[in-house]
């Protein structure tokens, strides 16, 4: 994987983990909510852990790069405050991320370290899914986010990904452009960095 | 709804004893697990859990002590009284 | 035991409740009002800082922003489930929340405006807090005080990072210090309602009960003895001219305006009907997910 590739994981890693983030507090049950923010947590630690094998600055390349510098994929840009969504999101998400790490354990020790603490994201995942599966509202959301979710893994690894999930291949919503949701996010989140000047400590 | 009551026992560290901690409703162990991992782990304050049914626990909170058989318990002995007259009849009273 | 007085006696003198002994009814309710208050704070506590985990200016601060909200949802769940096993369903709990049918404490009704309000809430309303909850480690009603114990470990952390918050804004630019300064403008006025007004422990029937063992006044004492020379050493100012400690080593402060907090807690702040219309919104939207999960 080349440093763009470890770019595009680390944020979508530091994306998805914003946006499953905004779940604390308002989750389905409160016991889910605890259990929800530390998957988001890891998501962002993640994310941080991959910076710092590419830079001395973490946050400056979470937070101080312009719009078209970021490499996440549109899936996990999108805003989806409904637990259908969400969830399904998740589930998919820690399916196609399986594979890509997979793929670098052998090259990268940090991988490795990810992939044991996903482990639990995926026991997660699929506990989720194995209740709501026959759930009218799951089952649209996972159809409207499976393009995107292909959309998050280059080409070679998207039948894998179809395999693992049941799902046909579809065309998917590739990394080209970035959405709307990302252009949101990162005016939330460099507000108040923002305001004071570069170099600043918080 | 009480048969979503999970009651989790935690384990501080190796070879400590088993302590209620709290509870957690979930529908099944496996929830319960995911649930209560977090709730009673995130900062990695256990390194084992119980996860018990409350329906499974059998309460025992009442006791029979009619005849206060005291013989039992450490309160059922006055040790110094006699402990005195034993030290002073063996000249060893002072030497202590 | 199944007199009133006989059970006053015993808590009186020490004795701990389990959640199966005989109460009177009248223990049980105020027990159950005084925890689902608790509960409920928590849970609306979450609402003015989770707005700042989106914004947090670094990582780090975002990570332990995120963990500190997290054990306050983490809160109200073992508070909570302590209510239900009194015998109040925690679903009837937030139904008569966000139906602003309970009281959440006076500071969570107010707007948080910057991020000195995040330094400010974590260091100063979570010191607050965490003195009436060290006191609530004696609750006669055994559950509770044992939930307390974990309650008060967890907010250790907290006050902790409010600090590291408030000394790295304090230490940085004129701008961060005066944000620091500006929040503590606006939050000193509920920090000194929070503890209540005044009632003389004898007249308190929760300090009767032994439900509370400290007196409104006492922990506000506690606060400002431990906190107003944190504040003054970090060459920050306290909005209260009449604020001095008198000879007898007892604080003096200008009286707070209980009307206020007495609207406020019955659910007429600045944010109160804001932030219930949000908690509405997600527990209607998502109670289809707790009919399918929780169905036995």
């Amino acid at each position: 994987m080349n440093e763009q590739e470890l770019l595009g994981l680390a944020d979508d890693e530091l994306i998805l983990g914003w946006r499953d983030s905004e779940w604390t507090g308002i989750a389905p049950m409160l016991e889910e909510d605890v259990a929800f923010s530390s998957i988001a947590q890891n998501e962002i630690g993640h994310a941080r852990a991959v910076y710092e094998l590419l830079s001395d600055d973490a946050d400056a390349l979470a937070f101080d790069r312009s719009l078209d510098e970021y490499r996440c994929a549109p899936f996990v840009e999108l805003k989806l405050l409904d637990w259908a969504h969400a969830i399904a999101r998740r589930w998919l998400y820690e399916a196609a991320d399986e594979i890509r790490i997979s793929a670098l354990k052998e090259t990268l020790p940090l991988a490795a370290k990810i992939d044991r603490e996903e482990t639990y994201h995926r026991l997660h995942a699929e506990m989720w899914h194995e209740r709501l599966r026959d759930a009218p509202q799951f089952r649209d959301a996972v159809q409207m986010l499976w393009p995107y979710a292909l959309g998050m893994l280059p080409p070679s690894q998207r039948e894998a990904l179809s395999a693992r999930v049941g799902l046909p291949l579809v065309d998917a919503v590739e990394r080209d452009a970035h959405t709307d949701g990302l252009a949101e996010i990162l005016d939330e989140m460099t507000m108040v960095r923002r305001s004071a000047p570069a170099g600043a400590q918080w | 709804m009480t048969d979503l009551v999970w009651e989790v026992f935690r384990q501080d560290r190796r070879g400590a004893p088993f302590e209620h901690a709290g509870s957690v409703v979930a529908p099944d162990a496996e929830f319960a697990e995911s649930w209560a991992r977090e709730q009673y782990g995130r900062r990695g304050e256990s390194v084992a859990l119980w996860l018990v049914p409350r329906d499974a626990l059998h309460v025992v909170d009442d006791w029979a002590d009619e005849f206060d058989l005291k013989y039992r318990r450490v309160d059922g002995y006055s040790i110094k009284a006699r402990l005195k007259e034993a030290r002073e009849r063996a000249g060893t009273a002072g030497s202590r | 035991m199944r007199s009133e007085q006989e059970f006053l006696e015993y808590v009186q003198a020490g004795g701990q409740v389990e959640t199966r002994d005989w109460m009177p009814d009248e223990y049980r309710a105020k027990l159950i009002k005084f925890i689902e208050m608790h509960g409920n704070s928590e849970l609306m506590g979450v609402l003015p800082e989770r707005e700042w985990i989106l914004r947090a200016p670094t990582l780090q601060r975002k990570l332990a922003l995120t963990a500190k909200v997290q054990d306050e949802v983490g809160h109200a769940q073992l508070i909570y489930r302590v209510v239900e096993d009194l015998g109040k369903p925690r679903q009837q709990c937030l139904a008569d929340l966000v139906d602003g049918k309970a009281k959440f404490h006076n500071v969570f009704h107010y707007p948080t405006k910057t991020w000195g309000d995040v330094g400010v809430i974590a260091w100063l309303v979570d010191a607050a807090a965490i003195i009436s909850q060290k006191a609530l480690l004696k609750c006669s009603y055994a559950p509770y005080a044992r939930i307390m114990k974990k309650i008060c470990w967890e907010e250790s952390f907290h006050i902790l990072h409010g600090r590291d918050v408030i000394l790295a804004m304090v230490t940085g630019t004129p701008a961060q210090f005066e944000l620091v300064q500006e929040a503590l403008n606006r939050w000193w006025g509920p920090l000194m309602q929070f503890h209540g007004n005044p009632i003389p422990a004898d007249e308190d029937p929760m300090v009767t009960w032994r439900i509370k063992s400290q007196a409104n006044e006492d922990a506000r004492q506690q606060f400002l003895e431990g906190y107003v020379p944190q504040i003054l050493e970090l060459g920050l100012t306290i909005p209260d001219p009449n604020l001095r400690k008198n000879d007898d080593g007892v604080w003096e402060y200008t009286e707070p305006d209980w009307d206020e907090l007495k609207h406020v807690v019955t659910g007429h702040g600045p944010r109160t009907a804001e932030r219930l219309a949000f908690r509405r919104h997600f527990l209607e939207q998502e109670q289809w997910v707790r009919d399918v999960v929780l169905a036995a």
